[in-house]
């Protein structure tokens, strides 16, 4: 018999236990968000713990309160500011440099076999040559100005970048590039209007890897020759032993390249809705 | 050449490898044809080349030796002559339904507010009204196929390539694709080359059906689908001549299937 009146809801359902270590299995967000705080929290409290009760000595592990007290006055002297725009607009001018360089080449090394052979090989050899090693060369080359700095990120950068950017475009479905001949399309129209947008997704993503990249490089392109800059800074303090300033400056780069990292992610999620998984 | 044909093919070869690897011979020596508005239907085995025969009459492959014909004219590559339809989905996830069906129209060179009645009439016609601003990362498998279907048909192509279109689909949503297939097929007569490795689909479709070899992929038979028209799902396949011609195709296909795994040749997928 089936009757015609839906049938009520339960008052009560079962309570779900919570199993926090399970293979796959999602956790409530509450979890989640306080395990990786807590982490962080459990580290700074190891830090206060080891400094305050003088079990090292300040001059291999200064307090947290020292740290923030050398913020304190390189932010009132305005080292810092001067520093963060010096450091931010080397990444830039670098990350772009070889960014404008490497979105056209692996676009075409993604799309055609010739310029995959004709270039690949020639990557291959210099991106496994370290990019710290060039810093003699680029001083001789380039100066000691900016002009090296960024060659340095570029060299840091590039031959990856490329290599990653032919790959995102490789991931077009060919079946999706077949189709669009059928609409009667040139290939150079695939290219730009069904190639170039089906990538861009992929590329961004390479984008916030990248420039993750090139704050890492920082610290290498500042080594030598320079005399503003968080990495200028990190490398002067060295010399002085003074790692209250060395903590700073690792901070302030950890923090940054975070920052960079949730602005492109933000983005991703502005710019392309489309590619997000909606089921 | 026969005259009334829209595609025709004459002794096609497809070879594959060759100098340094192994040749595998995928179409030998395959004639076919397929007359003006008529639904005509390639089954085989898996691997038996019905599909890159397929991509040969879109142009998207090279053919190896032969010809194929389209109104007489030798194919030479890909046209807005020949719509195609995909097993995967090729949707452009970052265009919108309404925009992925006018993007076939971006060659057409009509005017803004012919493209826009054209775009409706196929978005109503494979019934997806209500969902013109929908990105196919919303939608379901079928509805994703039906947009495909919509697009390959809006900018009137001579004929229809399609390639197990309903392939991915599950069951019961390839029924229903069939049945909108069928119905809309049998308003607007259009000349269509439909590749399957599912047989009662190739009956309910066809006006006639070419069974393919195992590879080296040949004509076997060719089966004429003499089912009374329009027909319906179930209907047609209640009918007891329908039951006959499954098993006179199926057997066929058995027979091959039977001759690959004997002569221990590996059949792989499509």
């Amino acid at each position: 018999m089936s009757s015609s009146v839906p049938p009520q809801r339960p008052a009560a359902l079962r309570r779900q236990p919570v199993r926090l270590l399970e293979l796959r299995r999602e956790i409530p967000r509450r979890w989640y968000v306080s395990a990786g705080v807590g982490f962080i929290a459990l580290f700074l409290i190891a830090w206060i713990a080891l400094t305050a009760g003088q079990w090292v000595s300040p001059i291999f592990l200064p307090s947290p309160l020292a740290v923030l007290a050398e913020l304190r006055s390189q932010a009132a002297s305005g080292v810092l500011w001067q520093d963060l725009w010096a450091s931010v607009y080397r990444i830039m001018v670098g990350w772009v440099l070889s960014t404008v360089l490497a979105v056209p080449i692996g676009v075409l090394m993604g799309n055609f076999r010739f310029f995959e052979g004709l270039f690949e090989p020639f990557i291959d050899l210099v991106r496994y040559m370290p990019a710290v090693a060039f810093v003699p060369l680029t001083i001789l080359w380039l100066g000691v100005g900016d002009a090296q700095k960024f060659a340095i990120l570029f060299i840091g950068v590039f031959f990856q970048q490329v290599l990653m950017i032919m790959d995102n475009v490789k991931t077009v479905p060919r079946e999706m590039i077949q189709v669009s001949y059928t609409f009667g399309l040139s290939q150079w129209e695939i290219l730009r209007s069904v190639i170039l947008p089906a990538a861009m997704p992929g590329v961004w993503d390479t984008f916030r890897i990248t420039v993750g990249w090139a704050w890492t490089y920082l610290v290498v392109a500042e080594l030598v020759a320079a005399n503003v800059g968080l990495g200028y800074r990190i490398m002067r303090a060295q010399r002085f032993l003074e790692t209250d300033q060395i903590i700073l400056g690792i901070l302030i780069i950890g923090l940054l390249g975070l920052f960079t990292d949730y602005l492109f992610k933000w983005s991703y999620r502005r710019l392309f809705p489309w590619a997000l998984q909606s089921r | 050449m026969i005259a009334s044909a829209k595609l025709q093919a004459q002794h096609v070869w497809k070879i594959f490898g060759g100098q340094r690897e192994a040749e595998v011979v995928a179409v030998q020596d395959l004639s076919l044809h397929v007359g003006v508005n008529e639904f005509v239907s390639l089954v085989g085995p898996s691997g038996c080349g019905k599909s890159t025969f397929l991509m040969m009459a879109a142009g998207l492959e090279s053919i190896s030796a032969g010809d194929i014909w389209i109104d007489g004219k030798p194919i030479t590559g890909p046209g807005a002559d020949r719509g195609m339809v995909f097993q995967s989905y090729t949707l452009f996830p970052w265009l919108s339904v309404e925009e992925n069906i006018r993007f076939a129209l971006k060659k057409s060179n009509l005017p803004r507010r012919e493209q826009d009645a054209l775009v409706r009439e196929h978005i109503q016609l494979v019934g997806l009204g209500g969902f013109e601003r929908a990105y196919p990362n919303q939608l379901s498998g079928g509805m994703r196929q039906r947009v495909a279907i919509a697009r390959a048909l809006v900018y009137k192509p001579e004929m229809l390539l399609m390639d197990e279109p309903f392939g991915a689909l599950d069951a019961q949503t390839r029924l229903q694709m069939q049945e909108l297939l069928l119905a809309v097929w049998q308003a607007h007569r259009t000349t269509v080359l439909f590749v399957t490795h599912d047989v009662e689909e190739a009956l309910l479709l066809s006006d006639r059906i070419y069974v393919m070899t195992a590879r080296p992929g040949r004509i076997k038979a060719e089966v004429v689908v003499d089912l009374a028209r329009p027909r319906t799902l179930l209907d047609t396949e209640s009918d007891p001549h329908f039951a006959a011609l499954r098993r006179q195709v199926l057997t066929l296909i058995r027979e091959e299937a039977q001759r690959a795994a004997a002569s221990g040749e590996f059949i792989g997928a499509t």
